[in-house]
């Protein structure tokens, strides 16, 4: 039965990425250096995105996979086809979160990537002590590298106080200009 | 000799010795380094997962700053912000509705034009023929030279050296009197931005990294990355516990190594903020 609505059709209407391309060599699962980790490595997930089916388009979305991937671009680097798959990875995020389908494995990694941009937002730069508290804030690991401070602060490594923008309201209405902002928050 | 120059928050926090080895050699080599006023973060990885149009809004308004401010060039010495800023401008400069909607959102003008150099590139550029005369004490290590995912990919963009087998810190290491060796993780990944949320893959990451480097006959391991630089480094212990048995090879910026070379200090270079004590 035809899936209009397939996750491989929206992908290449926004991205002009074709998942019909991968004539599954195997090649990107070979030297992706998380394909033991990850419960698809990308040669799989290429797999069921290809098949269209609702079944096989939500194991991809409900995947640890799409978000332990490091971008690290080894896997489009040695496609015969060049399939683009790190930036499949980002559109595979995109629609994992906003259909609510975000495996509970990837709480950490999110919390994060959240974490991470609440800083930059309000400062214009990232203060990576205030990224610390916040994370462990959002998930409650609160030791987590603690026994790294005393060393830290003795290398000089760690700072008391952000540096910011001199008018730290131009990052935050950049933030609230960009379209899909959502995804920010 | 004047350059622009994007720190970014790495070299401003953890990685602040990359920063101070880049400008102790800058200063040595009279090439001088102009901050880019006002610059913001670049969103590496996190703004880069959550959301395009942010990915590429905050690097571009980097470039719109370094426009404006009369750059033509800037040297961008972590990976992660130079890939970002590279990839934002390609991306830019091929789909004219997304340049659209990013310049609205950032609300500068932006031209697309400025040059922006690796530390590699730059000192390639800028300070290769300089170096030699300047030697002072032959860096006479082997080592391994790692460059990690950033700086070399995606090839099509960034069009830096070779893919698999770079050779471009290999050759300043040769020029200083070292000896890069062969080895098999070149450009393997380390986590990068993994780091706190999985330490787990990174660890193990950065172990098969350092192992097959030590293995191989490295004294110390040479990164141009701040993220490579602490999973390495900073995730040494974390690193120790997946192998069998702990390695203390230290990892150098490429930077240190030419510092050391033309006789600059342990301070100026920033070598004892280490966690794996530099001993060469
Ligand atoms: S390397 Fe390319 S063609 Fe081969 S399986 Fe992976 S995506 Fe498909
Ligand atoms: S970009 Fe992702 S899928 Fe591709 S090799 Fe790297 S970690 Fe694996």
């Amino acid at each position: 039965m035809e899936n209009k609505d397939s996750i491989s059709r929206r992908l290449k209407a926004a991205t002009g990425i074709d998942t019909a391309l991968c004539y599954q060599c195997g090649k990107c699962s070979a030297g992706c250096v998380l394909a033991d980790d990850m419960d698809f490595p990308p040669s799989y997930i290429l797999r069921l995105l290809q098949t269209e089916t609702p079944d096989s388009d939500r194991a991809v979305l409900t995947s640890n996979a799409i978000w332990i991937c490091l971008n690290c671009e080894n896997c489009i680097g040695r496609c015969p086809k060049e399939v683009d798959i790190p930036s499949m990875m980002d559109f595979l995020r995109a629609e994992s979160r906003k259909a609510g389908l975000v495996s509970p494995k990837a709480k950490t990694v999110i919390a994060f990537h959240k974490s991470f941009l609440e800083q930059v937002r309000d400062t214009g730069r990232l203060y990576e002590v205030g990224l610390e508290m916040a994370y462990k804030l959002r998930t409650f690991r609160i030791f987590q590298d603690v026994k790294l401070v005393p060393s830290m602060l003795a290398k000089g490594k760690l700072h008391f106080l952000p540096e910011k923008l001199s008018d730290t309201s131009v990052m935050k209405n950049l933030f609230q200009r960009i379209s899909g902002k959502e995804d920010t928050k | 000799m004047k350059i622009g120059f994007y720190p970014g928050c790495s070299l401003k926090g953890t990685s602040r010795e990359y920063n101070e080895s880049v400008q102790a050699i800058c200063k040595a080599l009279d090439v001088e380094l102009v901050t880019i006023k006002d610059w913001n973060c670049c969103g590496a990885t996190a703004a880069h997962s959550m959301n395009r149009a942010l990915s590429l809004a905050l690097p571009a308004r980097v470039l719109a700053l370094a426009e404006q401010q009369g750059m033509d060039e800037i040297v961008v010495p972590c990976a992660s912000c130079y890939n970002r800023l590279s990839v934002t401008q390609y991306e830019l400069a091929n789909d004219e509705n997304l340049k659209k909607e990013v310049v609205d959102a950032m609300g500068l003008p932006y031209e697309g034009k400025v040059r922006i150099l690796n530390v590699i590139q730059m000192i390639e550029k800028y300070l290769l023929d300089v170096i030699p005369a300047k030697v002072t004490s032959k860096f006479e290590h082997a080592v391994a030279c790692y460059y990690g995912c950033l700086l070399v990919r995606p090839h099509k963009i960034l069009n830096f050296d070779r893919v698999e087998d770079p050779q471009s810190m290999d050759r300043i290491i040769s020029l200083i009197g070292g000896t890069p060796i062969d080895w098999g993780f070149k450009t393997e990944c380390c986590g990068a931005g993994l780091s706190v949320s999985r330490t787990d893959l990174v660890a193990k990451l950065s172990a098969n990294i350092v192992k097959d480097a030590a293995d191989r006959g490295a004294k110390a391991i040479i990164v141009a990355c701040p993220m490579c630089h602490s999973n390495l480094d900073m995730r040494r212990p974390d690193i120790n516990e997946v192998l069998d048995s702990p390695i203390d090879i230290p990892v150098l910026y490429i930077t240190q190594a030419i510092g050391l070379a033309i006789g600059l200090s342990v301070e100026e270079l920033g070598l004892q903020r280490h966690f794996v004590k530099v001993n060469l």
